[in-house]
């Protein structure tokens, strides 16, 4: 069993891709972790020694914040900047998009599922 | 991409000449501008700014959290007033 920062183990999968089931390791990170740790990318997750694994999880502790210290440091982040009262602090309390995306159509990741308004005509020009 | 660290932030100077002043003083007045570009620096913490917005100028009282961000960010340009009639629903502040 591979047991990788708190509780993450994807199995059958390769090496590199599942280290990005990890939450704050992306491709980028996970090749360096291979690299760093001598372990080949293309290695199965069920055929890694403990050894291996042990390797692995002491690099990514020592190099890498992961998982619930990165999501509390995220969220630290966010907390700071509503608190302020920054633009971007304002986005977030509103849950508007943060990164002067467009508003105006999409935008649904932030702003949840459509609520149509009553008595809005259906705009011309607005396929 | 974030600014060269060898520059240093960027505040403007008439901003910055009035912030020293004060500072040198040690007195508390509110400082008019329209440089909402300045970063805010740890010599403004303390001091309340008040920030051109395109029509007034914002009050902001600076703290400690706020150095690094331009002061442009505290004053927003757009004041929104929902959409539809509806006096229940008639200026959400903030």
């Amino acid at each position: 069993m591979a047991r990788i920062a708190g509780v993450d183990l994807p199995r059958e999968k390769r090496l590199d891709v599942a280290l990005t089931y990890i939450y704050g390791i992306g491709r980028t990170k996970s090749m360096d972790t291979c690299i760093s740790s001598r372990v080949s990318p293309s290695t199965r997750v069920r055929d890694l020694t403990d050894d291996e694994v042990v390797r692995i999880r002491e690099w990514i502790g020592a190099n890498y914040r992961v998982e619930g210290d990165l999501r509390r440091e995220v969220n630290q982040h966010i907390k700071r900047k509503v608190e302020i009262g920054s633009y971007q602090g304002l986005r977030h309390r509103r849950g508007l998009p943060v990164h002067g995306q467009r508003t105006h159509t999409n935008a649904r990741t932030r702003k949840g599922p459509k609520k149509t308004v009553a008595g809005k005509k259906k705009a011309t020009g607005k396929k | 991409m974030p600014r060269s660290l060898k520059k240093g932030p960027f505040v403007d100077d008439h901003l910055m000449v009035k912030v020293v002043e004060m500072n040198k003083r040690n007195e508390k007045r509110v400082i008019k501008t329209w440089s909402r570009r300045s970063t805010v620096t740890p010599d403004m913490v303390g001091h309340t700014i008040a920030v051109h917005d395109g029509r007034k100028h914002v009050p902001v009282y600076v703290t400690e959290s706020m150095v690094g961000h331009k002061l442009g960010e505290f004053a927003p340009t757009r004041a929104f007033r929902t959409h539809g009639g509806g006096a229940e629903r008639t200026t959400r502040a903030k």
